[in-house]
């Protein structure tokens, strides 16, 4: 497979009728491509360079995170959802806490609400940086935007491992708050490295958004109808990209998003470059919430002194609590029948469910374009294959 | 959102259908609504074409296993050793059911969830459901998983195969009476010891 090869603009790429001297060529990407973001596969009908069927194959990294669960204590789960996504451990955290505490109803208190936002958008700020560089990467940009990327990661990176002890199994949030609390210095450092964020946008955005390759490879690719991608279930980003505005921190107002003012960004044409767009917006959207809940956290508790961690047992009955994460509706269900375990645990992962489409994008189009729409979909292989 | 006068208006707008509202007693409120199989795809496209609810977003779908719970047949079974029926064994886990539940919510008027729960009539090998994905196509992988991991197989799912695992497993993991392999990392080789490790695995007499 060659992907990095120079590529005439896909907008002239208008699909070839199949003659009747055509042949089909079956190739396998994967599950060892570099370009697939992990152990994935796709299964790819070729009429000359033309993409007529695309069927992913996964489950390579499968482990059976939900019946591992089920024979694990609701808290003995926690640091485990941190390898779902991840990239984004904290807010995995946050959205299994939300759904164990919708299941036994506990509220956190102020001080943990600000430090849940606080430490997920400075997790959806790194997601959505290093997708951007990834993207290019997969374009052939090798090395320059995604090491931009991950220099700004490196800081964001920086403050999870002094609050949490750990860069990326972060294992943040607890029950009814979280688990510790910032430690001397801490605000001020991340006040600074969301003041200097906006800059790396810029420089990224001149360095790339009016990039004259970038706009050929990514205007008009992979388009995803509004329609589609509500009936497919499409969440996140790539939802919004195609011009459905559906924020779950808007709709759910869970937390405390309430508070804050921030606009969501929504793409018009539903392409590649509306999904890295998109992002770009989100992290400026994001540096706001971040700017407002640092300036506004209160003292106070961060975990409700009355929960009862050790033993703990839910009333029997069932809950679905869900998030807005970075690659979108990240939900879990949860079933209690009075024991110390779940009887049901069930993940709902946004990126599984956004591949769902990734055939209806990628029909039509070149094998090299399949590489980018696959980008732009942002998945990760442990929460695909759970 | 309550489920009474939604559940009126279903039985209004699709005749013959039956349905039953499953009241969850835990703090998060979240009562579903039992609908049945035969009438399934007409109460999800009527949720969901409805003006006024517009459920156009089936965001989570997920299986449940229910076996029935466990009765007196243990000690008998302690008793005869290897001896037991096999045939009292296999109804004995065909007993209790199986469950599909989806999670529906609206995108265009921004409300939910209607949580919808339907159920298989035992828990044998393959129990039939109809497929909600041409309704909805975001349970296109979700139903695949089910099928793979609890064994329900959905009638009018347009590519109903194994998802996570591979196509020459057997069994279904997520079930709660799932017994793992004896060997763990078997591959159908003609290995002998493999071959009648896993052999007197099937054979339940592992």
């Amino acid at each position: 497979m060659t992907t990095a090869t120079p590529l005439p603009p896909s907008a002239s790429l208008t699909p070839k009728p199949s003659g009747g001297d055509s042949q089909l060529l079956e190739v396998s990407m994967g599950p060892q491509h570099p370009s697939t973001h992990g152990v994935f596969r796709m299964d790819v009908a070729l009429d000359g360079e033309r993409v007529v069927k695309l069927k992913p194959i996964f489950g390579y990294l499968h482990r059976n995170h939900e019946k591992i669960a089920e024979n694990e204590t609701y808290l003995g789960s926690m640091p485990y959802t941190d390898r779902l996504d991840y990239f984004c451990s904290i807010t995995n955290n946050w959205a299994y806490a939300l759904a164990v505490e919708t299941l036994a109803g506990i509220q956190a208190p102020e001080r943990a609400e600000y430090l849940r936002v606080i430490t997920a958008e400075l997790t959806r700020l790194q997601n959505h940086a290093c997708l951007a560089g990834f993207l290019m990467q997969d374009m052939g940009a090798s090395g320059t935007p995604l090491m931009y990327a991950f220099r700004e990661r490196e800081n964001i990176l920086d403050l999870f491992e002094a609050l949490t002890g750990a860069r990326m199994m972060c294992n943040y949030m607890r029950f009814g708050g979280c688990r510790v609390d910032l430690p001397a210095g801490w605000l001020e450092q991340a006040q600074q490295v969301v003041a200097a964020f906006p800059r790396f946008l810029d420089e990224f955005e001149s360095l790339l958004t009016g990039n004259e390759i970038l706009m050929a490879r990514t205007q008009g690719v992979g388009v995803l109808s509004a329609e589609l991608a509500i009936n497919a279930g499409v969440t996140g980003p790539m939802l919004r990209a195609s011009g459905v505005n559906y924020d779950l921190r808007k709709v759910d107002k869970y937390g405390i998003y309430d508070r804050f003012t921030f606009r969501v960004p929504l793409g018009d044409h539903g392409d590649v470059y509306d999904r890295y767009m998109i992002r770009l917006l989100e992290m400026r959207e994001s540096v706001k919430i971040l700017q407002q809940a640092m300036r506004d956290l209160p003292g106070g508790p961060i975990t409700d002194p009355k929960t009862k961690i050790r033993n703990f047992r839910p009333k029997p009955g069932e809950a679905y609590g869900r998030i807005e994460a970075p690659k979108g509706e990240l939900g879990f269900y949860l079933i209690s029948d009075g024991s110390p375990n779940p009887y049901r645990y069930r993940v709902r992962p946004p990126s599984l469910i956004n591949l769902t489409v990734l055939e209806d994008m990628c029909l039509g189009r070149n094998v090299a374009d399949v590489v980018i729409i696959l980008g732009s979909v942002d998945i990760v292989m442990g929460e695909v294959d759970r | 959102m309550t489920l009474e006068p939604l559940k009126s208006e279903i039985e209004t707008n699709v005749p013959g259908c039956r349905l039953e509202i499953v009241p969850n007693p835990s703090p998060s409120a979240q009562h579903s609504l039992l609908i049945d199989p035969d009438h399934a795809l007409e109460i999800a496209l009527f949720l969901r074409d409805a003006p006024h609810l517009r459920f156009d977003f089936c965001s989570n779908v997920t299986g449940i296993d229910w076996p029935a719970p466990k009765t007196a047949g243990k000690v008998k079974e302690m008793d005869e050793g290897f001896e037991h029926d096999a045939e009292e064994e296999s109804e004995a886990q065909a007993s209790g059911h199986l469950e599909a539940v989806y999670h529906l919510y609206s995108m265009e008027k921004k409300h939910g969830p209607v949580i919808l729960r339907m159920r298989t009539k035992d828990r044998s090998h393959a129990v039939h459901l109809p497929s909600l994905t041409p309704v909805w196509r975001s349970a296109d992988f979700q139903e695949r998983e089910i099928f793979d991991l609890f064994g329900i197989v959905f009638d009018g799912h347009p590519d109903l195969r194994r998802i996570l695992m591979w196509p020459e497993f057997t069994d279904h993991p997520m079930r709660k009476d799932y017994v793992e392999p004896d060997d763990y990392e078997y591959e159908p080789t003609a290995h002998d010891d493999v071959l009648r490790k896993t052999t007197r695995h099937h054979s339940g007499n592992a």
